[in-house]
């Protein structure tokens, strides 16, 4: 193996690292990281390309775990090349993206615009252009979900302008063609000669997950003599959400000699490398995976699929590199989802008001069918084409490295009996990893419920959290400084005595450390509830330990925040969506202002991807029960739903 | 047939492409100007607006003939004063979206050189952003008003 950092020629640092770029400025931390460890600038140093020939296989990056694990991995490398480490320049300073001069500038940083140059193996890529008259341009149709192709007329498609193949495996169907436009208008004459057989999927929203098939386990049971004078109880849910990226997924492939090279923005190549040589019984040595950006990456979506898709259309024109982009339609049907979730909850106090007695019950479909894990693909192509391959079922990682279903469903307060269940649902669906997996889900629930209760015993939320959380001062030190912020308790204000005041402002606390491993994180929401809820403000405290970039941790917590706010308000994924008036998000007149304060730290580094999701989630949804007076435990808080909460007694 | 003759970034192109091609396809791939991206090809999502004089338009849902009277200016043909107040607040996260984002806000800044800020949100409120960096870029058109 090539080690991972090398002086240059130039004197300069080469680090290879297997942790890949999405956007979440990583390739920028770690850089910050090496140029420390090697006692250099900045600016001297090269994150070379992710690339399976070149690269150590670090797995997908995902989970908030880039940062610290592949940093530490850096850090001995480092250690091996220059012994004693220089002083600390870099790290704990807000540098800026690296990558962000050159998008900005609108040059062709995406995989969208990017073509392969030379015969194998070249790693050069070609962002000018120059040869794009090499490329080829595929276009893929995938059945609709559950469904299977009953005919369709090949002469239609054939006699396309530009189309140079056309092809049919089981119910995959696609075209290669010269250009770009060419290939989609030879898609839109796929699809209108195209019949499809089958019945659309069954109902699986959140309300159904109880009465399908699932596999109950049990998390965590803790039992202890409690004095249980009151119990209290409450459910919630959460939709189906969609990634909803911006940009469609997108990948390019070329066979040549039997052997197979793919570029992809897939958040794992050496699983898509694994499952790649499984669908065409190939050596993985035989398939190169190089890594090129695509847009934001929220999760297992796509980009993986995109990749077998282009990999099945290349074989058909040896030699020839093929780039395959999916419709917006593909992006919100075709990809995973994150799953829909039931949330069911119970809690005992004492008669001094302390939460003795904590019940945590999950039914979810499993979080986690990345490639690279199964005895089959893992590629949704590969599951429709003929001979087909066994989809391989949709599963929880266990809890030692991070859970799915069940992530922060084993609070992290001091309750003394706690009992945590787990309902693993199987649905047709296809149900994957989305940011923050259960934890959105779970801390939302969690949370929520937490606010019930102070709100049942009159005790402020703030308070009732603090008397749990004695053991954690980290917990402490992120509500306090959230507190502080916000300025709390904004109650305190003339004729104000509690929830549902007449002006419809509300404000909101939540809390959680993410994975209850991760980071702290506590937010304060401010919204107001007129004719639909409009989230004003978020005020955020972080605990990341030692902040490697801190204004990257600001954009990531500020981003988690305002996508969780989408989230709340707006979003549920249907089974079959075609284009964004399906699938509406937050926009610029609706987002909220977004406040952050990361605390000081020298802890060890954690990351800041996923941590602010769940508590924006329960901060928003107490915050309109602050205003109204109503309890909406199902996501996301759409005014019909306030509405018929309004109307059903407690 | 006469070749068609477009105009963009300040120079005029004689083109190939059929009159009712798609602006973005002809700027992509016949210019090879990259900056404009595809998001969702339906008007939808902003991702790949460019100015046709000043205004500012979906070039996945404008023919190549409707654009022939106009100026285009892309991405790559804005003056720099957007672009370096974007890095100054480090206005993005994946960037995806930056540029039709970039071409609406100079838009905006033609007709109103001194915006509010809610006249800024009113201006991009048909881009998407998926990463969530909605407020830094407001910060970023109103400071680039201001410079």
């Amino acid at each position: 193996m090539t080690p991972a950092v090398e002086w240059g020629a130039d004197g300069r640092v080469q680090v290879r690292t297997g942790k890949v770029e999405l956007g979440q400025g990583l390739h920028t931390a770690l850089a910050q990281i090496v140029a420390d460890a090697m006692g250099v600038p900045l600016s001297q140093v090269d994150l070379l390309p992710v690339d399976t020939d070149h690269s150590p296989d670090q797995g997908v990056t995902s989970g908030s775990l880039s940062v610290q694990d592949a940093g530490a991995a850096l850090r001995e490398a480092c250690a091996a090349v220059r012994p004693r480490p220089g002083p600390r320049r870099e790290v704990g300073r807000s540098v800026p993206a690296q990558d962000l001069r050159a998008k900005l500038a609108g040059e062709p940083a995406f995989i969208h615009d990017w073509a392969p140059t030379g015969a194998m193996p070249g790693l050069d890529g070609d962002p000018q252009g120059a040869q794009e008259s090499a490329l080829l341009h595929g276009r893929v149709l995938h059945p609709p979900p559950s469904a299977t192709l009953q005919a369709f007329d090949e002469a239609a498609v054939r006699s396309c302008p530009g189309v140079l193949q056309v092809l049919r495996s089981g119910s995959l169907m696609g075209v290669v063609a010269q250009s770009s436009a060419q290939a989609d208008a030879a898609l839109a004459a796929l699809g209108a000669a195209v019949r499809w057989h089958g019945a659309p999927l069954p109902p699986e929203e959140a309300a159904d997950l109880p009465s399908l098939p699932a596999t109950p386990r049990v998390v965590l049971e803790r039992h202890a003599p409690v004095d249980e004078a009151r119990t209290l109880q409450a459910r919630y849910t959460k939709p189906w959400i969609a990634h909803a990226s911006i940009a469609p997924s997108c990948a390019l492939a070329l066979w040549a000699a039997d052997r197979l090279q793919v570029w992809t923005h897939s958040q794992g190549i050496f699983n898509l490398r694994r499952d790649l040589a499984l669908a065409w019984a190939l050596d993985p040595a035989a398939v190169r995976v190089q890594h090129v950006p695509g847009a934001g990456c929220y999760g297992h979506n796509g980009a993986d699929d995109v990749a077998f898709d282009a990999a099945w259309l290349a074989r058909a024109v040896p030699g020839s590199p093929v780039r395959v982009l999916w419709s917006r339609a593909d992006e919100l049907t075709q990809s995973p989802q994150g799953p829909a979730m039931r949330v069911a909850l119970q809690a005992g106090l004492d008669s001094g008001g302390r939460i003795t007695r904590w019940q945590h019950e999950v039914w979810s479909p499993g979080h986690s069918r990345r490639p690279g894990r199964s005895a089959t693909p893992a590629l949704l192509g590969a599951w429709q084409v003929d001979p087909p391959q066994a989809a391989p079922a949709s599963i929880d990682m266990p809890l030692s490295v991070g859970g799915g279903a069940e992530r922060n469903a084993v609070p992290g307060y001091d309750f003394a009996a706690v009992a945590v269940r787990c309902h693993s649902v199987r649905t047709q669906r296809r149900s994957s990893a989305l940011r923050a997996l259960g934890a959105f889900a779970n801390v939302f629930a969690a949370e929520s419920f937490i606010d019930e209760i102070a709100h049942a015993t009159g005790v402020c939320p703030l308070d009732l959290r603090r008397r749990h959380l004695q053991h954690d001062p980290r917990a402490l030190a992120v509500l306090d400084a959230a507190a502080a912020l916000a300025g709390w308790p904004p109650r305190l204000r003339p004729g104000a005595t509690g929830p549902g005041r007449d002006d419809g402002i509300g404000h909101g606390l939540a809390f959680a450390r993410y994975k209850n491993t991760g980071a702290w994180c506590a937010v304060v929401a401010q919204v107001e509830a007129g004719a639909k809820l409009r989230v004003r403000r978020l005020w955020l405290a972080i605990d990341v330990g030692l902040a490697v970039n801190p204004g990257g941790v600001v954009n990531q917590i500020e981003g988690g925040a305002i996508q969780a706010a989408s989230w709340t308000l707006k979003e549920a994924a249907a089974a079959q969506m075609e284009g964004w008036a399906d699938y509406p998000i937050l926009r610029f007149s609706e987002v909220p202002a977004v406040d952050v304060v990361v605390l000081p730290s020298e802890e060890p580094s954690l990351g800041a991807g996923e941590a602010a999701l769940g508590p924006t989630a329960a901060a928003i949804a107490n915050a309109l029960f602050d205003a109204l007076g109503v309890r909406v435990r199902d996501l996301p808080l759409t005014p019909e739903r306030i509405v018929a909460a309004m109307d059903t007694p407690e | 047939m006469e070749p068609m003759q477009l105009q963009v970034n300040g120079r005029v192109h004689a083109l190939a492409a059929a009159p009712q091609a798609r602006l973005l396809d002809v700027l992509r791939d016949e210019l090879g100007l990259k900056g404009t991206r595809f998001g969702c090809g339906a008007n939808a999502c902003g991702a790949c607006h460019v100015l046709l004089g000043d205004r500012s338009v979906a070039a996945c849902d404008t023919p190549l003939w409707a654009a022939q009277g106009d100026a285009v200016t892309t991405v790559e043909g804005l003056p720099p004063r957007l672009r370096e107040a974007f890095l100054a607040e480090q206005a993005a996260q994946c960037g995806y979206c930056s540029s039709g984002i970039l071409v609406s806000a100079e838009a905006l800044l033609r007709a109103t050189p001194q915006p509010s800020e809610a006249q800024v949100r009113q201006a991009l409120d048909g881009h998407l952003c998926r990463c969530g960096a909605h407020n830094r870029i407001v910060r970023a058109v109103l400071r680039a008003a201001a410079a």
